[in-house]
């Protein structure tokens, strides 16, 4: 079974992102990166599912020629070779899924797996726009999966609960944070990393025009939350609860 | 986890002070890049920050307690040295044959000092093991090793070292332990052992206690003893643990810091019962004990170090937070309070912990340098330094060892003060940082006993030859910090500063030729102190040749604020601290007999 996998990188979530006085962009400098969480489910459940089943695991990345670092350690994860598509542009969600597009054109995988969103911009788009210019079905939200007989059983984290998709591959599937517990790059992992091969290609190669179809205005820092304020009591707290917040 | 580690001083230390890069040139190292390093260390930081740091506090209330049967330890502990031992970590430095990475002793340093910083009683357990698994590795035969070096490797079996007893920890010479031959390299092993770390616990299905022990008729004093491999249980057929070894737990003993790392009274042998296998060749063990011990005593003052930093990173963030008082020249009480970073005396208290601790960082990483540099030649690499790194390596370690776990121990001190009430409270971790690093004075050999190992053995060998090895690297970085006029000045206060610690030396070695070893001795404690801050300020001067010239370069604003920070600690270190080389040195060279003409009675 030949598993693709996708990598995003992105800022820390740990770091305290700033926006740029003219609410272009964000501040890059001194901002460190890595690997988006959500993709490292989706990578463990890649890995997880060769183990099970044979096969290949390719990891793809769309970034600046840095992202390559992510794909190593993917690769030192257990996925077996990488392929980056080199661009220093801020692609959108379409943008992607059609540089994706091509790269599962070449490669004619089984499955796709990916995370569900990306913690930069919580989008959440990729896996879905993907699925509809593949035309293949897609389990998004995924909690469990299990493949057999050319079908994946899919448990799916949905509003108030969960749900069972049964899709026929190839198809898409997308990670949430209950799938697995992600491994480390282990020390071996590391150095084995360091001999598998990364493919480096550009949107161009790919015949992908990459130019946005979305435009971005600015951007803003979301409100500062307030102090939190001590209640005396259940019943002052119930109180304010109807009275000032309004939300019972 | 950038609020208990600075990655970014890590990496400046590691890759741009020290070039460990370079080792990637001989042929043992040249498996890896800085690329294989960053991915180590990132693994170590990810590890450390979800296995390691959110237990420390925990562990540190709710420390190992035994129940009538076993020890309890929070099952947090196990979960973190499984992820550590998974991770491979325990093999890192090991050969590729054997199933390592043959990591350079310098990166693996920095993943120590990670988990260090993280939670140093958890990160107790594997790095007590890997110390003993070293030991194994150099002097244990082959069969020995596949006995009982595997399986610490393969993380089955933990290590410790058993050295001290009741009545004898500083004295070795003193130990009472026996070891009876019974043939086929085994001996009944009888004794009580003391202060041993790691002694009982189930998170190893055995434990390789390493004994030093006497035989019968052998020589007196250290030339007698020698080193046993005593393990909790004898291995059955397969090598799986089987039946008791007649090691049993007298007690725990209950600390003030490092309460995480489970510290027992052993007893061997009550039952006449217990076995050991002699490692090496009888009445050595010490010998073999030392081979090993200036890594560890590079990793005591690392794991202080670390404890130090820990604690100034703390206290930085909460600094940069806290608003407290106004500006002196604010004369509106009504006006915002500032953030007491503000305050000039805050700042004093974390440029003195930034000095202390990136200075003693930086120590601590050379001497791993200096060990590789000695694995390259051994592995049969050329290198022009060949003798001279082992001499340095020797100086180094004492001062390694004891200045970090003074000055690094003062960093927590003054964390704690920048925090105020809250600092001195257990909702904040200095004050548990502090605990923990109050052990690093004391063990592996107490600060006492590192500065009679520095004057006594190591300034004085081969005619002195360390010491102008040390002088020699020293005045090299010297002219090179002067062919940059910005640091001419603080080039040459260290010069000055070399000239005094020399001339203190002289003296004291004139009083120990003329037969006068109780004089020569006495102050030897402020002898470390006095060389140990020149070697900190040669470390600084480093860091500041390095930060000045990347300055000249294209940098951005936060590398800007990053390079500066360098060069003002390196001013802080040299206008406060250096100075008092100068007083040491005059106090030396007056051979002061205060200490030793005190008497007993008179207090």
């Amino acid at each position: 079974m030949k598993i693709l996998t996708t990598v995003k990188r992105v800022t820390d979530p740990d770091m305290k992102v700033r926006i740029q006085p003219d609410q272009s962009g964000i501040v890059t400098e001194g901002v460190e990166y890595k690997m988006n969480s959500f993709d490292e489910y989706g990578v463990e459940e890649a890995i997880t599912l060769k183990e099970a089943h044979g096969g290949e695991v390719v990891v793809v990345s769309i970034g600046p020629g840095a992202a390559t670092k992510e794909l190593r350690t993917a690769m030192a994860m257990g996925a077996d070779r990488a392929i980056l598509v080199e661009t220093d542009a801020d692609l959108d969600s379409d943008a992607v899924a059609r540089v994706l597009a091509e790269v599962v054109g070449r490669e004619e995988p089984d499955v796709i797996i990916m995370g569900k969103q990306a913690v930069d911009s919580d989008r959440s788009q990729t896996p879905q726009i993907l699925g509809s210019y593949l035309n293949w079905p897609q389990a998004t939200f995924a909690y469990k999966v299990e493949i057999e007989d050319g079908w994946a059983v899919v448990g799916r984290e949905v509003d108030g609960g969960t749900a069972t998709k049964r899709i026929k591959l190839p198809g898409i599937i997308s990670a949430d944070l209950r799938l697995n517990e992600p491994r480390y790059a282990s020390l071996p992992g590391i150095m084995k990393a360091k001999r598998k091969p990364l493919e480096t290609l550009t949107p161009d190669d790919l015949g992908v025009d990459i130019a946005p179809k979305v435009k971005v205005l600015n951007y803003e820092a979301p409100e500062e939350r307030g102090a939190g304020e001590m209640v005396d009591d259940v019943d002052d707290l119930i109180n304010r609860l109807k009275d000032e917040a309004r939300v019972i | 986890m950038s609020d208990i580690i600075s990655r970014k001083d890590l990496d400046f230390l590691l890759f741009d002070c020290l070039d460990v890069e370079k080792l990637t040139e001989h042929e043992y190292f040249n498996g890896h890049n800085r690329e294989t390093f960053e991915a180590v260390i990132d693994t170590a930081i990810r590890i450390a920050r979800e296995k390691f740091e959110p237990h420390a506090a925990k562990l540190d209330h709710d420390p190992p307690r035994f129940d009538g049967t076993q020890v309890q330890i929070i099952e947090e502990v196990a979960e973190a040295v499984d992820a550590f031992v998974e991770a491979g970590f325990l093999r890192a430095v090991f050969d590729v044959e054997q199933g390592g990475m043959q990591l350079p002793y310098s990166v693996a340093q920095a993943f120590m000092a990670v988990f260090y910083a993280a939670n140093c009683s958890t990160a107790g357990y594997p790095l007590l093991t890997l110390a003993a698994a070293n030991l194994l590795d150099t002097h244990a035969t082959e069969d020995q090793k596949r006995l009982f070096l595997e399986p610490m490797l393969e993380g089955r079996f933990f290590g410790t070292m058993c050295l001290s007893e009741p009545q004898a920890g500083s004295s070795l010479t003193d130990i009472t332990t026996v070891a009876e031959p019974i043939g086929d390299g085994r001996y009944k092993i009888r004794g009580n052992k003391m202060w041993i770390s790691g002694g009982e616990h189930e998170l190893s299905e055995n434990i390789v206690h390493l004994v030093l022990a006497k035989i019968p008729g052998g020589p007196a004093g250290v030339k007698g003893i020698s080193l046993f491999i005593v393990p909790r249980y004898r291995l059955g057929e397969s090598g799986k643990s089987a039946e008791s070894n007649d090691v049993e737990l007298i007690g725990l003993n209950h600390k003030m810091g490092f309460r995480g790392t489970v510290n027992t009274a052993l007893n061997f042998g009550e039952n006449d019962d217990c076995v050991g296998w002699l490692v090496g060749e009888e009445h050595y063990g010490l010998r073999y004990m030392f081979h090993m011990m200036n890594e560890a005593r590079v990793g005591v003052g690392l794991g202080a170090t670390m404890l130090g930093h820990a604690g100034f990173q703390h206290s930085l963030k909460y600094a940069r937070d806290r608003r407290q008082g106004r500006s002196i020249t604010d004369k509106n009480p009504a006006s915002e309070p500032v953030a007491i970073i503000e305050h000039a005396d805050v700042r004093r208290m974390l440029l003195a912990q930034k000095a202390a601790t990136e200075g003693a960082l930086m120590l601590g990483l050379y001497c791993a340098r200096l060990i590789d540099e000695s694995v390259v030649v051994e592995a049969g690499g050329d290198l022009e330094s060949g003798e001279e790194t082992g001499l340095l390596l020797e100086l180094l370690t004492p001062i390694a060892k004891a200045w970090p776990s003074e000055f690094c121990l003062e960093a927590n001190k003054l964390a704690i003060q920048v925090m105020g009430g809250y600092g001195y409270s257990s909702e904040y971790p200095v004050e548990r940082l502090y605990r923990d690093n109050r052990l690093n004075a004391i063990h592996e050999g107490t600060n006492g006993i590192q500065a009679l190992d520095l004057l006594g053995r190591k300034v004085t060998m081969k005619n002195g030859a360390a010491l102008q090895a040390l002088l020699g690297r020293v005045n090299a970085t010297i002219a090179e910090a002067k062919e940059r006029p910005e640091l001419v000045e603080t080039a040459k206060s260290l010069e000055v500063a070399c000239g005094q610690a020399a001339s203190a030396t002289m003296a004291l070695t004139a009083a120990a030729m003329e037969g006068k070893v109780d004089l020569f001795l006495a102050n030897a404690s402020v002898y470390l102190e006095m060389l140990g801050h020149v070697v900190i300020a040669w470390m600084w001067l480093m860091q500041a040749v390095v930060a000045h010239d990347q300055l000249a370069g294209d940098v951005d604003e936060e590398r800007e604020a990053f390079l500066r920070g360098k060069l003002q600690a390196c001013q802080y270190f040299f206008r406060w601290e250096l100075p008092k080389v100068k007083r040491q040195s005059e106090f030396l060279g007056t051979l002061d007999d205060t200490t030793l003409s005190m008497k007993a009675e008179w207090f």
